[in-house]
């Protein structure tokens, strides 16, 4: 199956900093505007499924750099501990807290926990889809 | 504390088996610490309940059902928990030596102890909703322990018949402590009491007496349900002395004594627990005649005992409930000790069959000695507490008419017989040779007994000190107003004591005959009893499930789905047809022209998914469906579902190709005919859900509820997107659920894909 | 509009259960993935469309103001959308695996549990 044309290659080594830069792009902007975990973790899979039908599995998970089953664990627990933080502070689970990280006058973010469970969702829709396109892949 | 006391011997249920990993065998004394510790700490609250204060807890649990984790500790719970305690530290002793060579026992211990937390608990509740989930779970460690020896087919039976029978029970009683609740206004017992005329002259209070009642019956195996309980006796004796004797069948007749000051009180209440509290009576004393097997003995004799406490719930005067109360104590006494000894014979001489048992005293002279004491307190016979408590009975019947002193009276002569076939007759007389060579029993084994002989023998000889203040302090909860109760052996000599002596003589008599009677009666015997029906009707379940299953488990995927699809259609389109005042819009005129281009898109390219023949054109078609919705979305003011389905359609469309590669070409399996049917099926069901569009999209039921979540976004969460708000913060916990259910089904295609099966590796 | 959606989702519908009917593994897995399109579809009109308007506030605003999307909807068809993902991905494997076990695709072939 890996007969792959050079012009994909070409493409995509172009195309997959762009994709995940992107989705980095789109999970930031996710909470004001259009865009979120789940639609960043679907393009950043997009993007290394795309990396491992140009090159191989083998070279995509190298480019993931960890399982990506850890990353479904990673998830679910960083989505977990996002909740907890509210339930510690003696409300009920996944409460949302805000607060403020700033430098005056440089800049002013704001950070709170549904951020942190976003992440959370990112992961675990990244791991999820990873582990399913490399294991059908890796089917021999 | 006494909400901590309940769960810790729950916890104890969890820990104990623990103790019992790897081969150790840690004795049962030192487990039984633990109840005789709480039997302590009860004991010491009784002061209190005394002066009418009694100990409470409570705890919010979900209070919008008028659920809460109350407890109250006061006379007649105190009386119910110390019996269950004191009785339960015995048995636990019991059982380590009577299950010795088990290598399950740590799991019973488990088992045992999550029944005495359960009955402590239905003791101490004071909501009845805590009540019914403590209620199921002595159903449940009831079916575990009965079902204790699984390797009997009598046994899974037997316990599986409690199970169902109390449980079914249990069930019709949480409908009626509902009903109960409305008609109260509140599932607090306490709460309750003082809504006696509220409650009474409701119209719910009919039939949460009766729904209550059924739960009330089934556990205290009353007529007709009463057949359970003998079959019980599959369960190993320490189990049967405590939950099918002392305790567990005793929670209706304490539930029904609890409730007494509630829903008793009139003569439907009178007459319905009076009545069926006299059949069962009747009906256990008269079956306990002709059995020859120890431990039957014992369950029909208890079955009396039950109908008799359950008949003077009914009646209700003081002195009943007096008569109730005494009786409790001194039949859990009498009978705990007896079951024990039946178990210690068994154990010893390898048999139960009463015919085969006999001149044992020399051999078993302690187990002798305290089953004598007991026999004589059941028999009710001074200075034993047995006989101050059926001196009350006798004198409450004589309060009523003479029909139900004769039905009383027979129930006393039943229990003399019994008395003596069980306490006396395997211990004197010749010697009976047995299979095992007979010994005294094990102290863990004779201990239990003569304790509680022991305590019937003080009890009834100073019946003054302890058992007055704990008598008439349960007296006073059960009858809802403070009594005074002060008991006496001896009250003189009356018409009770007359008609006692004369029953006692009468019983004598009986068992010195007792061979000739039981053959006698055994020829009346009768088969068509409950039990019967019972029989019948899980028979008539099993074949029902047999002739569903072949009707609708076929095995072909299709047919199951064509049931489904015209199962909705006839469903929904009946609905439907049925509302008359809904126009439908059929109006085309309002859309642009790129809308209806991307909608003939999607039909044509799911039309193309359909008809074309390689899978490769099929997966390009769905492909062309997801980006036509996905245009839709954009169109119509959703972004982000935008994104997400390109997203998606274009991972999916590479999970297919990728699957694809391993799978078969498309075949055409199906005949023409079949064809044709799908194709019916599938317009009906397509026209069904055009139809369920066009009219949902005018009906408006509520507002919507998403008002809510678009004036708060901002302000509370933070965040303009509503979409993404909505997820991550408002439902972040269906988000949670979500990311859970998707990782897993991550997993398992991992595991589908990667994990080869173990070929031959099966065994 | 809604009534063209309308016919489209029961389009969608008919061929989705059309070919969930085959007896082939694989066209029922098309039919899956065609009925979890038409799904979508129908809560999205049954929510009312309201063209270009996304629920997005605008920056400096506490709240929408014009006529706009229910958002509630688009959330709840986020979440099927990625569920019917993981449930088509679930079920390819589950065919693989089936059609090496068994060595057809032929669901009627596939009536009892021994292997």
């Amino acid at each position: 199956m890996k007969i792959v044309s050079l012009i994909l290659r070409t493409t995509v080594r172009f195309l997959f900093p762009l994709l995940l830069l992107f989705a980095v792009f789109i999970f930031l902007r996710g909470h004001n505007e259009p865009g979120g975990g789940f639609i960043a973790g679907l393009v950043a899979s997009a993007a290394y499924a795309l990396y491992s039908i140009a090159w191989s599995s083998k070279e995509a998970r190298h480019a993931v750099g960890v399982e990506t089953r850890m990353l479904i664990g990673a998830g679910l627990l960083v989505a977990l501990v996002s909740g907890l933080i509210g339930a510690l502070g003696g409300q009920s689970f996944l409460t949302g807290l805000w607060g403020y990280i700033s430098i005056p006058p440089l800049f002013k973010v704001e950070v709170g926990t549904p951020v942190l469970f976003d992440i959370g969702v990112f992961l675990a829709v990244l791991g999820v889809t990873l582990t399913i396109v490399f294991a059908l892949e890796e089917v021999e | 504390m006494i909400a901590i006391l309940t769960f810790s011997i729950f916890a104890a249920a969890m820990i104990v088996p623990l103790f019992f990993r790897n081969g150790r065998r840690p004795t049962g004394w030192l487990i039984a610490l633990l109840p005789l510790g709480v039997t302590a700490y009860l004991a010491s609250l009784f002061p209190r309940a005394a002066n009418g204060a009694p100990e409470t807890f409570s705890y919010n649990w979900a209070e919008e059902f008028g659920a809460s984790l109350s407890f109250r500790a006061d006379g007649l719970s105190l009386l119910f928990a110390i019996l269950i305690t004191g009785i339960g530290t015995l048995v636990v002793v019991y059982s380590g030596d009577y299950l010795k060579k088990n290598k399950n026992l740590g799991r019973f211990y488990g088992w045992l102890f999550v029944f005495m937390g359960a009955m402590v608990g239905v003791a101490l509740s004071d909501n009845l909703l805590l009540l019914f989930v403590f209620w199921e779970f002595t159903s449940l460690s009831s079916f575990m322990l009965i079902g204790f020896e699984h390797e009997k087919e009598s046994a899974r039976a037997a316990a599986l018949q409690a199970l169902l029978v109390t449980g079914g029970g249990g069930l019709a009683m949480l409908a009626g402590i509902i009903l109960l609740g409305q008609a109260g206004g509140t599932l607090e017992l306490s709460a309750l009491l003082s809504n006696e005329t509220a409650v009474q002259s409701h119209p719910l209070y009919l039939p949460a007496l009766i729904l209550i009642l059924l739960g009330a019956f089934t556990k205290s195996a009353q007529f007709p349900f009463h057949f359970w309980l003998p079959n019980a006796m599959e369960a190993p004796t320490p189990v049967s002395a405590y939950l099918h004797s002392a305790t567990m069948v005793k929670a209706g007749v304490y539930l029904l004594a609890r409730l007494n000051p509630v829903l008793g009180g009139n003569d439907v209440w009178m007459y319905s627990v009076g009545g069926v509290g006299l059949l069962t009576m009747l009906a256990g004393s008269y079956l306990a005649l002709f059995q020859s097997d120890l431990k039957r003995l014992l369950a029909y004799s208890t079955l009396s005992i039950l109908g008799t406490l359950t008949m003077l719930i009914g009646l209700g005067t003081p002195r009943a409930l007096e008569a109730v109360a005494v009786l409790l104590l001194a039949h859990a006494l009498y009978k705990g000790a007896l079951f024990l000894v039946a178990g210690a014979l068994d154990h010893e001489t390898g048999t139960r069959d009463v015919t085969k048992l006999g001149g044992l005293f020399r051999a078993m002279p302690v187990t002798a000695a305290a089953a004598g004491i007991a026999a004589l307190s059941m028999a009710g016979l001074p200075p034993l507490f047995g006989f101050i408590a059926k001196e009350l009975v006798y004198e409450t019947g004589l309060e009523f008419n003479s029909w139900l002193m004769a039905a009383i009276i027979f129930m006393g002569l039943s229990n003399v017989f019994v008395a003596g076939v069980v306490g006396v007759g395997p211990f004197f007389g010749r010697l009976v040779k047995t299979r095992k060579k007979p010994h005294e029993a094990p102290i863990g084994m004779w201990l239990g007994p003569a304790l509680l002989t022991g305590l019937s023998l003080l009890a009834g000889l100073f019946p003054g000190g302890v058992s007055s203040l704990m008598v008439s302090t349960a007296v006073s909860s059960a009858a809802g107003e403070a009594v005074k109760v002060k008991l006496a052996l001896w009250h003189g000599i009356n018409p009770a004591f007359l008609l006692s002596l004369g029953t006692v003589l009468t019983g004598i008599a009986l068992f010195a005959g007792r061979n000739i009677l039981r053959n006698v009666l055994r020829k009346l015997e009768w088969k068509w009893g409950p039990a019967y029906f019972y029989d019948r009707t899980l028979d008539g379940m099993n074949v029902l499930a047999r002739i569903q299953t072949r009707l609708l488990q076929s095995g072909y995927l299709s047919l199951y789905l064509i049931i489904i699809i015209l199962t909705l259609s006839f469903g929904a389109g009946a609905t439907l047809f049925r509302i008359k005042d809904i126009s439908l819009p059929l109006s085309f005129s309002d859309f642009r022209f790129y809308e209806a281009a991307i909608a003939g898109l999607i039909v044509g390219a799911a039309l193309a998914a359909v008809v074309l023949p390689s899978r490769l054109g099929a997966i390009a078609a769905l492909g062309v469906v997801g980006y036509g919705v996905a245009l839709t979305y954009l169109i119509f003011g959703a972004p982000d579902l935008a994104m997400t389905q390109f997203a998606i359609e274009s991972l999916t469309v590479i999970l297919f190709v990728l699957a694809f590669y391993h799978l078969p070409k498309f075949n055409i399996l199906s005949s023409p005919r079949s064809r044709r049917r799908d194709i019916g099926i599938a317009l009906l069901g397509g026209v069904l859900m055009t139809a369920l569009v066009l009219i949902a999209v005018n009906v408006e039921i509520a507002p919507p509820i998403s008002d809510y979540f678009v004036q708060n976004s901002v302000e509370q969460a933070h965040g303009r997107n509503i979409v993404n708000v909505i997820l991550v913060d408002f439902r972040g916990m269906d988000t949670m659920g979500e990311i859970t259910v998707l990782g897993i089904a991550g997993i398992g295609v991992y595991a589908l894909l990667k994990f080869r099966r173990n070929r031959g590796g099966r065994q | 509009m809604e009534t063209i959606l309308a016919f489209v989702i029961g389009a969608l519908y008919a061929a989705g259960i059309y070919m969930m009917l085959r007896r082939s593994l694989v066209k029922l897995l098309i039919g899956l993935g065609l009925l979890s399109h038409a799904a979508n579809l129908l809560i999205f009109t049954v929510a009312k469309l309201v063209r270009a308007n996304s629920p997005v506030i605008a920056a400096g605003e506490q709240t929408l103001s014009t006529p706009h999307a229910d958002p509630l909807p688009q959330a709840l068809i986020l979440t099927a959308i990625v569920i019917s993902f993981g449930v088509t991905a679930f079920a390819l494997a589950l065919a693989y695996r089936a059609y090496k076990s068994v060595g057809t695709d032929d669901l009627n072939e596939m009536k009892g549990t021994d292997v």
